[in-house]
């Protein structure tokens, strides 16, 4: 690790005033990826801000919005009783992620930032255009079992590695965060950038600009929410795919839909074209198939990850059939 | 000057702000008992217990461990007396080669206080961040459930 100045900011606003004026600097929150990546050179700030101490932890719930303090801890949002009674998806897709260990680490606005897995980003000797612009993509002729078939670009298919965010963007989650010119609330489905031809901007968030609250929507009464995650081990494990789904159903008709993918794309990725397929349709596994070939539409494989697009449906339609549970109609033999 | 308080007792060492909590642990401290694995997060071999929570100490920095309260390997024995998961393992023959035991151990313990030892399965999906290469997880389950037994917190 190379050696770097360690500051312990008074308060917010000497937070983001000091990164601010330091372009190599950097936050450090639970340090799950930041230590990580250090280690490994492929971050090298010269200043790490350590913001654990400033006051920005804590679940409150005021007028049906969950605020959840940017630095609350994956574990601490889990055991939040409002999460586990109104927003199951979300807990699910925290305690599905990572270990008990990192979950006591890691903090929400820090799962948000968390970087891609991508071996060929992590490794110094590998190309990527995301780590060093203009080098190549290693993955996209070598080995990417694991990367991204939605929202990818010719440069780079690395996969959003976060669960949270799949379930937050499914939720219309907004960001509250603090810049040198003041306060800005930023909607969670505007705030991921796809690689496009710049694949080191992975999001709208200016340098200097600290992430302070997520505010969390909650659910109507009544809507059924869940996360299923598919994977290589049963636990501890990044997924291959998963789907954050929301119902709200009457009568056998869905009402209300909410999708969002996770393990598949370059960003959380909403999908409302499935949401468009199963807002008015019968609450029916034909709906649901048809909502996850929406969601797909589109994709692009490479022979690595071909078999992601029908994983990935599959997903969707098991993740929806469950959250339906009792209403659905034509369950398959 | 770092002040770290570690096992009880307030130690303060000349740390450069790159310094892990593991390698300060290990090479400044003399407490060897915590293991370097992967030193990545993937393992759970330097499972540590900080203000009671158990965290990765390769990838917790020293420096921001001021004002934190961890607990080693080291810290669990009373007097002497080793700690009832300790106790359990040695009973279960809960490893072979040991090197990913104290992380185990410490692990196990916050698992117990966390109240996450209502199954075997429950045990088995809250310890999946620890690793162990000899598969000794039947019998770490086992110790586990052993001491969550005796305290009367896990259904047989």
């Amino acid at each position: 690790m190379r050696p770097f100045d360690y500051i312990r900011p008074r308060d917010t606003a000497h937070a983001v005033t000091a990164a601010t004026a330091d372009p190599a600097a950097a936050f450090l929150a639970g340090g799950t990826t930041q230590v990580d990546l250090m280690k490994d050179g492929v971050l090298s700030p010269t200043t790490l801000i350590d913001i654990t101490g400033l006051p920005l932890r804590g679940v409150t719930t005021q007028d049906g919005v969950l605020r959840v303090g940017a630095l609350t801890t994956m574990e601490e949002l889990a055991a939040d009783p409002v999460i586990t009674r109104r927003l199951p998806v979300v807990r699910e897709s925290l305690l599905l992620a990572a270990s008990a260990q990192l979950r006591n680490m890691a903090t929400i606005g820090g799962n948000l930032l968390q970087r891609t897995r991508c071996r060929y980003f992590r490794d110094l000797s590998c190309a990527c255009n995301k780590r060093e612009p203009g080098s190549g993509c290693g993955a996209l002729t070598g080995h990417h079992r694991m990367h991204a078939i939605l929202g990818t670009s010719a440069q780079c298919i690395a996969v959003h590695a976060s669960d949270l965010a799949v379930a937050l963007v499914a939720l219309d989650a907004v960001l509250s965060v603090l810049g040198a010119d003041g306060e800005r609330a930023i909607p969670l489905t505007e705030f991921y950038s796809t690689p496009g031809d710049t694949p080191g901007i992975e999001n709208v968030l200016g340098h200097g600009e600290l992430i302070t609250s997520i505010q969390l929507p909650l659910l109507p009464e009544g809507t059924r929410s869940g996360y299923l995650k598919v994977r290589d081990r049963a636990s501890y494990e990044f997924a291959l795919a998963s789907a954050a789904v929301a119902l709200e159903t009457k009568d056998g008709t869905v009402r209300e839909a909410r999708v969002a993918l996770g393990g598949l794309a370059t960003i959380p990725w909403r999908s409302r074209a499935a949401e468009d397929v199963l807002r008015g349709a019968p609450a029916t596994m034909i709906t649901f198939a048809a909502a996850a070939e929406a969601a797909l539409d589109g994709a692009t494989p490479h022979p690595g990850n071909a078999f992601k697009v029908e994983l990935g449906q599959r997903t969707i339609v098991q993740a929806l059939s469950r959250v339906a549970g009792s209403q659905v109609g034509d369950v398959p033999s | 000057m770092v002040r770290l308080r570690v096992n009880g007792t307030v130690r303060e060492i000349d740390l450069e702000p790159r310094v892990t909590l593991l390698d300060a642990l290990r090479e400044r401290l003399g407490l060897t008992g915590t293991k370097k694995g992967c030193d990545q997060g993937a393992c759970g071999a330097c499972t540590v217990l900080a203000d009671g929570k158990r965290v990765l100490s390769c990838l917790t920095l020293a420096v921001a461990c001021e004002g934190r309260d961890i607990t080693t390997i080291e810290g669990l024995s009373d007097d002497g007396d080793l700690h009832p998961v300790q106790r359990a393992f040695i009973a279960r023959d809960a490893f072979q080669c040991g090197f990913c035991t104290p992380g185990q151990i410490m692990s196990a313990v916050a698992l117990l206080a966390e109240g996450r030892a209502g199954s075997d399965a429950e045990i088995r999906e809250f310890m999946s961040g620890n690793i162990c290469r000899c598969g000794a997880y039947p019998n770490i389950v086992a110790a586990i459930r052993d001491v969550a037994e005796a305290l009367g917190h896990a259904p047989v």
